[in-house]
């Protein structure tokens, strides 16, 4: 009797890095960050300022190189062809992005082909359907946050790389993120964020950068 | 390539909207040009005479005016950083810069380049070999312009850096439309414009995109 297929478990890795290292400016910011996501994992990076949590961040994007270690993405250097490594990320970084003279609807429209039902529903992802036809600003500053993390909505990326999301958030903002990206998990996407503030990511990982494996 | 015409189209909406560096660098050109009939008196000889190289010379110097903004704007709200991730390469990014910077300064210089030609007394039949020097000269500007600003992106300084590394390499330019401007069998000054187009052609928009992911990293 043919045995069936043995299916794919569900928890190998997709992410992984090894031993990577970084610099920025002369300064060796962390060395010897190992981890591995698998698809619906979350990984929370904790650590004082100046830790490197950005810094892994961007390099988990790709648009830092590392210099030492490697990032392997289903077994594969992920950063052999940055152009295919950005298809999988969507990065929010600790600046917003956003263009002040722009209304916040054409803020979205700035990054792709949007039709107008993905843009909606990205604004009411994060509660900003109400100021749609605002100028960027006049957005205050955890609107902003809101309309740079409205650009999720708009990704298909299998990676979120999120800095600091929370920053200026109200708690129903939060707890709204919250269920976005335990709604994203539960489809199989990951998560990667830097955060000083409580966020809660059920059964996330933890990497703390920083404090003693720093030279 | 669909992304890439994306960028393109950001750039026009993005000039649309701030529409004061495009207006700034064309204010900038007319009456940069008009000075010079009050410094060198009226006369149509004289003026006649420099028109081709006045033309070209401030139309150069108007076209730098919105680079040091053409990537530092982008650099500065973290919206480079969304670019450089929007699945295309980094020279790629570069590029539709510089073709969006032509299409919002250099175009708008070739159309005003003909009347401000007149006011400083050139012949009209003289204007459209003036508009052919400057149809491959305005690319250029924004080639070399482009990779320049890419170069200078997060420097000290950058502002004064930019034209310090543009004009010099600005220079055969300078010298061959200028020159196909007022000569009467202009083939090797336009063959020399389209050589260094293409040298530039290639050699900008890698270098600016080397440029970008070293000013970002």
């Amino acid at each position: 009797m043919p045995e069936p297929a043995v299916p794919r478990p569900q928890n190998d890795p997709l992410l992984r890095a090894r031993a990577l290292a970084a610099i920025r400016g002369e300064r060796l910011v962390f060395h010897d960050v190992s981890f591995s996501l698998p698809p619906g994992g979350a990984l929370l990076l904790v650590g004082p300022n100046g830790a490197g949590k950005s810094s892994l961040l961007r390099l988990l994007a790709g648009l830092t190189p590392p210099i030492a270690g490697e990032l392997l993405w289903k077994g594969e250097n992920a950063l052999d062809d940055p152009p295919l490594h950005a298809t999988r990320v969507c990065f929010v970084g600790h600046q917003d992005a956003i263009k002040p003279g722009l209304t916040v609807t054409d803020n979205l429209y700035l990054t792709g082909r949007w039709t107008n039902a993905e843009v909606l529903a990205a604004l009411v992802s994060v509660n900003l359907e109400p100021f749609a036809a605002l100028p960027a600003r006049l957005l205050s500053s955890g609107q902003r946050r809101r309309l740079a993390l409205a650009r999720l909505a708009l990704s298909a990326a299998p990676l979120w790389l999120l800095d600091e999301p929370t920053t200026g958030l109200d708690a129903a903002s939060v707890r709204r993120l919250e269920a976005r990206c335990a709604a994203y998990r539960a489809e199989g996407g990951m998560i990667v964020a830097a955060t000083h503030l409580p966020l809660d990511l059920p059964a996330a990982q933890y990497l703390r950068l920083g404090g003693t494996n720093t030279q | 390539m669909k992304i890439f015409i994306g960028l393109i189209r950001r750039e026009l909406v993005l000039a649309l909207r701030h529409a004061g560096d495009s207006v700034a660098a064309l204010m900038f050109f007319v009456i940069a040009a008009s000075l010079f009939p009050f410094a060198l008196g009226p006369s149509a000889q004289a003026l006649t005479r420099i028109a081709p190289g006045v033309v070209w010379v401030v139309a150069l110097l108007a076209a730098l005016l919105p680079l040091n903004r053409l990537f530092g704007a982008d650099y500065e709200d973290g919206s480079l950083d969304l670019l450089m991730l929007s699945g295309i390469p980094a020279s790629a990014v570069a590029f539709a810069k510089i073709i969006g910077h032509w299409l919002t300064t250099g175009v708008p210089l070739l159309i005003a380049a003909g009347p401000v030609a007149i006011m400083l007394r050139l012949n009209g039949d003289a204007v459209p070999q003036l508009l052919a020097t400057l149809l491959p000269g305005t690319l250029l500007f924004s080639l070399v312009g482009g990779m320049s600003g890419a170069i200078t992106l997060g420097a000290r300084g950058g502002t004064i850096l930019l034209p310090l590394i543009a004009l010099p390499l600005m220079i055969p330019a300078v010298i061959f439309g200028a020159a196909g401007a007022v000569s009467s069998h202009p083939v090797s000054e336009f063959s020399m414009l389209f050589a260094l187009l293409a040298v530039f052609f290639p050699l900008a928009p890698t270098a600016a995109g080397a440029a970008l992911r070293a000013a970002l990293a």
